[in-house]
């Protein structure tokens, strides 16, 4: 079966690619984001520094 | 497992790692039999090949509205209740719902030029949503801009409540006035008027993108506890007596 968009065929692709790639670039953020707060806990613990509750500063569940 | 169980910023690092998994895969499949059962749908009589931008554009409007809730409800639980989580919640949402009003505007900008003969016309539904839009940025510069992590949570809470009054303006500014956007025609009194050719991908759509954002949320409340924890090690460090 062959999917014909007709004369719009351009409204709609461009529709379906802006949305996968803010999507993308909404993982991608976050994915990012998650990496760098773990690393910043990471080198903390490195240095000794531990959080109030005596937990190591990059304990994470 | 209770809400107040959820207060503690630990146990819910902890629920969000096991959760997250199952969430992320509940929302590729969901997508892909969406985006499957979209491919498929017929052309509208009227609209053509271009109804398929329907399945994007709506799930995106409703949940660009629905993460104000989402935030709303997370604003009285920071002026009201003073919950550990309510700002973390209302500040992970904002950015996911800036990008869902993002992609209604442009979806329906999309939309609108084979349809309307135009991309963008200022008429209440567009105005309001770009309004909503604006509003999206402007707590998102609100938190940027004050240091202090308890005053930013008040003013931003504040702000969304304030803001929360446009969400009934863009539901029914298509039955308030003259538009070219067309009226409800899925959640109105008197059921849909969509065929359920149309109104099955739709909803699976609409499911998917809310998982999506569940999802999103989730994930971004996680690295805004880390963020919150990196502050407060940086403070304890700097508080400390040189030797």
């Amino acid at each position: 079966m062959t999917m014909s968009l007709g004369p719009y065929a351009f409204f709609i692709v461009a529709s379906y690619l802006a949305v996968a790639l803010v999507v993308l670039i909404l993982i991608g953020w976050i994915v990012v984001d998650y990496r760098r707060q773990t690393a910043r806990l990471r080198a903390f613990e490195a240095r000794g520094v531990t959080r109030r509750s005596g937990r190591g500063a990059a304990d994470l569940p | 497992m209770t809400l107040i169980d959820l207060a503690n910023p630990t146990r819910f690092l902890s629920l969000t790692a096991r959760i997250l998994p199952w969430l992320m895969a509940a929302t590729a499949l969901l997508l892909a039999v969406g985006l499957y059962q979209s491919a498929l749908a017929p052309d509208d009589y009227q609209q053509g090949a271009t109804v398929k931008i329907m399945f994007i554009h709506v799930p995106n409007a409703w949940l660009a509205m629905f993460v104000w809730g989402v935030m709303s409800l997370s604003a009285l639980g920071t002026l009201v209740w003073r919950h550990p989580l309510a700002d973390v919640s209302a500040k992970a949402a904002a950015p996911i719902g800036a990008a869902f009003t993002f992609l209604a505007l442009v979806t329906g900008s999309l939309w609108g030029r084979p349809m309307w003969g135009t991309y963008w016309e200022w008429d209440a539904r567009l105005t309001s949503m770009l309004i909503l839009f604006l509003m999206y940025l402007g707590l998102i510069a609100l938190w940027r801009a004050v240091e202090d992590p308890s005053r930013a949570a008040r003013a931003a809470a504040v702000l969304t409540l304030v803001g929360a009054i446009n969400i009934p303006i863009i539901k029914f500014s298509v039955d308030w006035w003259n538009t070219l956007h067309q009226p409800a025609s899925v959640l109105r009194l008197g059921g849909s008027t969509l065929d359920k050719a149309f109104l099955i991908p739709l909803l699976v759509m609409a499911v998917a993108f809310s998982l999506l954002f569940v999802t999103l949320h989730l994930a971004a409340m996680r690295n805004e506890i880390l963020r919150r924890r990196v502050r407060a090690l940086q403070m304890q460090q700097a508080s400390q007596p040189r030797r």
